[in-house]
């Protein structure tokens, strides 16, 4: 439930934390990810979803993986239909409050073909956090007398040894590897968040190994002109790739919004049939294109456009 | 469905944004679920509480929201517009714990007698007949705040006793909250399109406050599938005016949230 904390902190020496240059593409940094791997998700449901990431890790064929991440939208069933995530570690899970509840995520979850561990949002956070802070719980005070802690297990409750109060005890969460998607990092891994951090300052820091992809990779100069902006340090990470639209058909903050076009075709697709709808998505979407530029090109380029439209009319106050 | 008489002028998801709207405070701060409860404390702050400010739990502190832009979840940039502050989803939703927040506000998709609500399994949780998306913040927000819940009232969601509690009310009514080790916050409301609804002090059973326009205590009690108790003096809610509703119509006019 918890590791050893002389085995986590043997997993950080043992890593090589120099400042060095780590850039690499999509293919190379899927190595870093193993069958049956814990990988952690940044971003939050719609949100800098490593989307390209996990683009790769399904077209490489990874199985078996526990994938955990605040909340999560279309990319869980996508792992689920690909094989890729047999087990969901999250508080919500669907595409979005908009198109109902994800049926995919049914037929998955509802058949017991895979599992959708549900923790409340809170939780999620604290584990992570407790990850990030070498300890192994948090203490709080949510989730107590509610069913969400009645269908788990690795929670303890206790008395306050200063109050006596009731408190829940959510232990600490150390993902294997962390995708995380930003808006810039230099080739080292400084990386640099713009708009909403969700769990991203946290996740990288619980984590054993960490794949930064990027919208662009800046010179560490840039870095060090504005360090108060560097939410992620480099020595956390183990792989840079430079993934323009990493987060599409999601969102990326202050370059491009949802694809909301896309995304009602998708919804519209597995509500009709979502085991046809999801396998059809996946082989065109996923399987078919030659490498990222092609999987873009078919999400359209006016699509693109005006995407990109919206999301950067965030700067025009 | 239970929507409004014909010809009332309105949806029952505007009567429900207008009417739970109301109940929020000038000077509060209110952590805000997507959907009609982003809708009601946007609509509340244009118009009698400017100084409402709204928390979304993807980590925005007191925004406001652009008309016709309302976001797909509340973890978008959308959500951000002229925030005070971007913080983490953990450090936002610590706010709660911390005791900064007045009122938390939810919809519902399942409610119970004692204000229970499930967003995780419709049947047994074992073997649901349908998986639903689950908490997200909101067990944290149940757990740790005076809620307003927003929802249809219908008698297929007002049952005795929900499949799962995803987020706590009173549990099983007394004292049984406060046992549990949630010793802060608790159920305040419920809005629905039919009524005002409220909890009674001791043995924490809904209770019927207010009705809205045109709606009898019977209709009330034959869209629920309990015994709902009677506040001592019932109230008439006034109907949504012309303002209220362009005001909402302004901010959702494809009808994302108020179909």
């Amino acid at each position: 439930m918890v590791e050893s904390y002389l085995d986590l902190r043997g997993k950080i020496a043992s890593r090589d934390r120099s400042l060095r240059e780590k850039v690499m593409s999509l293919e190379e940094a899927c190595k870093l990810v193993r069958d049956g791997d814990h990988v952690a998700l940044g971003g939050c449901t719609l949100s800098r979803t490593p989307m390209a990431m996990i683009w790769a890790l399904i077209r490489a064929g990874r199985k078996n993986l526990t994938v955990s991440r605040s909340i999560v939208s279309t990319e869980g069933d996508l792992l689920f239909a690909s094989g890729a995530g047999a087990r969901i570690v999250t508080s919500w899970f669907s595409q979005g409050i908009v198109w109902g509840v994800s049926k995919v995520m049914r037929q998955y979850t509802e058949t017991g073909r895979a599992k959708f561990e549900e923790w409340s949002h809170m939780a999620m956070g604290l584990r992570y956090r407790a990850g990030a802070m070498g300890v192994p719980f948090m203490p709080m005070r949510s989730m107590m007398g509610s069913d969400v802690a009645g269908q788990l297990d690795s929670w303890r409750e206790m008395t306050c040894p200063f109050t006596g109060e009731k408190l829940m005890l959510v232990p600490a969460l150390n993902p294997d590897v962390a995708l995380v998607h930003v808006q810039r990092c230099d080739p080292y891994g400084n990386a640099q968040i713009d708009g909403l951090q969700f769990m991203d300052i946290d996740i990288p820091m619980a984590a054993t190994r960490v794949i930064l992809t990027t919208e662009r990779i800046v010179s560490n100069d840039q870095i060090r002109r504005a360090p108060d902006q560097t939410k992620i340090p480099f020595f956390t990470v183990d792989a840079v790739v430079e993934v323009p639209f990493g987060s599409a058909p999601h969102e990326c903050y202050g370059l491009y919004e949802p694809y909301f076009g896309h995304l009602d075709s998708y919804a519209e697709a597995t509500k009709r049939d979502p085991e046809a709808g999801v396998k059809q998505y996946l082989d065109r979407h996923y399987h078919g294109p030659k490498n990222w530029a092609e999987y873009l090109g078919l999400l359209g380029i006016e699509n693109m456009l005006d995407a990109s439209r919206r999301g950067r009319s965030i700067h025009d106050d | 469905m239970t929507d409004p008489s014909p010809g009332a002028g309105y949806t029952a998801s505007e009567l429900l944004a207008v009417m739970s709207g109301r109940l929020l405070e000038d000077g509060q701060i209110v952590f805000a679920g997507v959907g009609i409860p982003l809708l009601a404390a946007t609509l509340a702050q244009r118009l009698h509480a400017p100084g409402l400010t709204i928390l979304f739990e993807g980590g925005t502190i007191g925004p406001f929201i652009v008309p016709g832009e309302l976001p797909p979840s509340t973890n978008e940039q959308r959500c951000t517009r002229r925030a005070n502050m971007l913080l983490t989803i953990t450090d936002t939703l610590l706010l709660l714990q911390r005791g900064y927040v007045d009122v938390g506000f939810m919809g519902g998709a399942q409610i119970d007698i004692h204000g229970n609500l499930n967003s995780s399994f419709i049947g047994d949780p074992q073997r649901p007949t349908t998986r639903l998306p689950g908490s997200g913040g909101g067990n944290d927000i149940a757990s740790l705040t005076r809620m307003i819940v927003a929802m249809k009232h219908e008698k297929r969601r007002f049952v005795d006793k929900v499949d799962f509690i995803t987020s706590p009310g009173f549990l099983a009514g007394g004292e049984s909250r406060s046992a549990s080790g949630l010793i802060a916050g608790g159920m305040y409301r419920v809005v629905t399109d039919l009524a005002i609804l409220g909890f009674d002090e001791a043995s924490r059973r809904m209770r019927i406050d207010s009705l809205h326009p045109g709606v009898t205590l019977q209709q009330v009690q034959d869209n629920t599938g309990f015994e709902l108790l009677r506040a001592p003096t019932i109230g008439a809610t006034e109907p949504p005016s012309a303002r209220e509703l362009a005001v909402l119509r302004e901010f959702d006019p494809d009808r994302l949230y108020t179909a």
